[in-house]
């Protein structure tokens, strides 16, 4: 699956970044994702991995080093600009707009550019049917999972290049989980770019191309998904053995 | 973990099933309703939780076991019903008492003090302090030791937590899952003898749960019980001693673990039909049969 072109779509070079001043969450984070990717980044807690994307997304203030979409520098670009550029996030909470309809939430994915939206619904409709018949009813009534369902949607209606993910299975059901997975894995069949940052390790390993382990902001190890799943050193310190029936 | 069927059955009076009699409940809740406009959100005919036992609420998106939670523990008010923690009935009894009863709680998505440190989090949570009285609070050496006493202990229930490093930092500063660790510390300082926990593991790493979990297993050996709403089924599996499933608004089953999460109204409803299968070979990515390595031990036949 590993499509090899040379420039990467992402690529975060010794990225340098935090909150407040002179604390830095990213120590010197390198990583990059090849067209058509699924990354997996997983870590312990606080190790950055929300950080990392927010970095991406222009919302953490990056202090050295530089991210590249495309090999074009967008270090620091705010978001809107990155959205235009082809990058899109769905945050972990406050993913959609309680008080708008289905289908006002997934306007604003295109609000940039109004006149495709018929268009572009269609496409995203194809991959969440089940949105189909719900598009009058308000965001805000939607159980955790649904809502999940339509702020990724919300995402792709921009057509993005890369999406960005922060941990789509956290709160859900088993079986919603496990749906969520498979969503993710439907939305990077269409060729969509995908990172994503899991807490539920084992399964995020289990279909994404490549993951990154982060530890204390920096990459402690990297490699195929499948191979991470079953290396000692990163069952011993990330995974645990619980749940490996 | 416990040794023997001691300190880990369930002894059930009358017939098991939704809603059962237990030897020795340390909480009972009769006819809990309660509405959100038109929407039953909680409809529990009966509930008992059995004293120092580990005890599992799991239940789909949206079946009310927050709700629940909020209801038996005052941060919401039932329309009708009546509950009691051993003989202590509790309707109608505001939130912040429940902790001087010896029952705590914590929260699914995390309320930390962020402009105190990590460690006054924990301290401010103790019962019984001398310096909280006003004469008291004036005489600092009336009261030193036992806040000494007390910021050892916060530091030792830290360092289980692996959060002893960030003990002089503002919560604030706490990552999501960081912060989900200091409440559940903070809950431990109060020594309560019921524990209820919404969703301990979301969002804590998997190598970390394991050993939240043998800490939480130990609780049961200082006399506490824990009741705690999960969806992370590893950590049902391994640390519950019974398991109450509940599915809009009321309780549909309950049971020994291995007895309920086998129930094939369970399994549709809830658990869905791709536990055991890897999610790798479910979605096409990986093809195993044949060229996969056999240790990622794929797939067990495909249900249907």
């Amino acid at each position: 699956m590993t499509q090899t072109e040379n420039i990467p779509v992402v690529a975060l070079k010794n990225v340098v970044g935090g909150y407040l001043p002179g604390v830095n969450i990213l120590n010197g984070v390198s990583m990059h994702a090849h067209k058509g990717e699924l990354i997996g980044i997983i870590g312990p807690n606080g190790a950055g991995k929300s950080t990392l994307l927010k970095a991406v997304f222009g919302q953490v203030k990056v202090r050295e080093g530089s991210i590249e979409l495309n090999g074009e520098d967008i270090t620091g670009l705010k978001a809107n600009k990155l959205v235009a550029a082809g990058v899109a996030m769905v945050p972990q909470n406050n993913n959609v707009f309680p008080s708008l309809t289905i289908e006002e939430n997934l306007q604003m994915g295109v609000y940039q550019n109004p006149k495709i939206f018929d268009e572009r619904l269609e496409k995203v409709l194809d991959v969440f049917g089940e949105l189909k018949t719900r598009l009058k009813q308000k965001a805000g009534s939607l159980s955790g999972g649904e809502r999940q369902m339509v702020a990724m949607s919300r995402a792709l209606m921009s057509e993005p290049e890369v999406i960005l993910l922060d941990e789509p299975s956290a709160g859900l059901s088993p079986v919603r989980q496990d749906e969520a997975f498979i969503r993710v894995s439907n939305i990077n069949k269409t060729g969509v770019t995908t990172i994503m940052v899991e807490q539920n390790a084992r399964r995020c390993l289990q279909i994404c191309d490549r993951a990154y382990v982060l530890d204390q902001g920096t990459v402690a190890h990297t490699g195929p998904g499948r191979e991470l799943l079953v290396d000692p050193k990163v069952i011993d310190l990330y995974l645990g053995s619980l749940g490996q029936n | 973990m416990s040794n023997g069927d001691d300190g880990k059955t369930v002894r059930v009076i009358g017939d098991e099933g939704p809603g059962c009699r237990k030897e020795n409940p340390i909480m009972v809740a009769t006819n809990i309703k309660k509405s959100f406009g038109g929407l039953v959100a909680v409809d529990v005919e009966h509930i008992e939780i059995p004293k120092n036992r580990i005890t599992a609420l799991i239940g789909p998106n949206g079946a009310g076991k927050s709700t629940l939670f909020n209801l038996l523990t005052g941060f919401d008010q039932p329309d009708s019903g009546e509950w009691f923690f051993g003989n202590t009935p509790l309707a109608g009894v505001a939130a912040h008492r429940f902790p001087e009863l010896g029952l705590v709680r914590t929260f699914q998505l995390t309320k930390v003090l962020g402009l105190l440190t990590v460690i006054d989090n924990m301290k401010l949570a103790a019962r019984g302090q001398q310096g909280e009285r006003l004469v008291y609070s004036l005489f600092p050496w009336l009261w030193r030791k036992q806040e000494k006493t007390l910021e050892i202990k916060a530091e030792e229930i830290l360092a289980r937590f692996k959060l002893f490093e960030k003990k002089d930092d503002f919560a604030a500063s706490l990552s999501g899952g960081q912060r989900k660790l200091l409440e559940m510390a903070r809950a431990l300082m109060i020594e309560p003898e019921l524990v209820m926990l919404d969703e301990p593991m979301a969002g804590v790493n998997p190598a970390l749960t394991e050993s939240l979990l043998h800490h939480i297993s130990n609780l049961k050996n200082q006399g506490m019980t824990v009741f705690f709403v999960e969806h992370d089924m590893a950590m049902v599996r391994t640390i519950s001693d019974w398991v109450i499933v509940m599915a809009e608004g009321k309780i549909v089953a309950e049971g020994e673990p291995e007895v309920v999460l086998k129930k094939p109204a369970v399994i549709d409803a809830y658990l869905g039909s791709h536990q055991d299968v890897d999610l790798g070979v479910a979605t096409g990515r990986v093809t195993v049969p044949g060229g996969g390595d056999s240790d990622t031990r794929p797939t067990r036949a495909k249900r249907d």
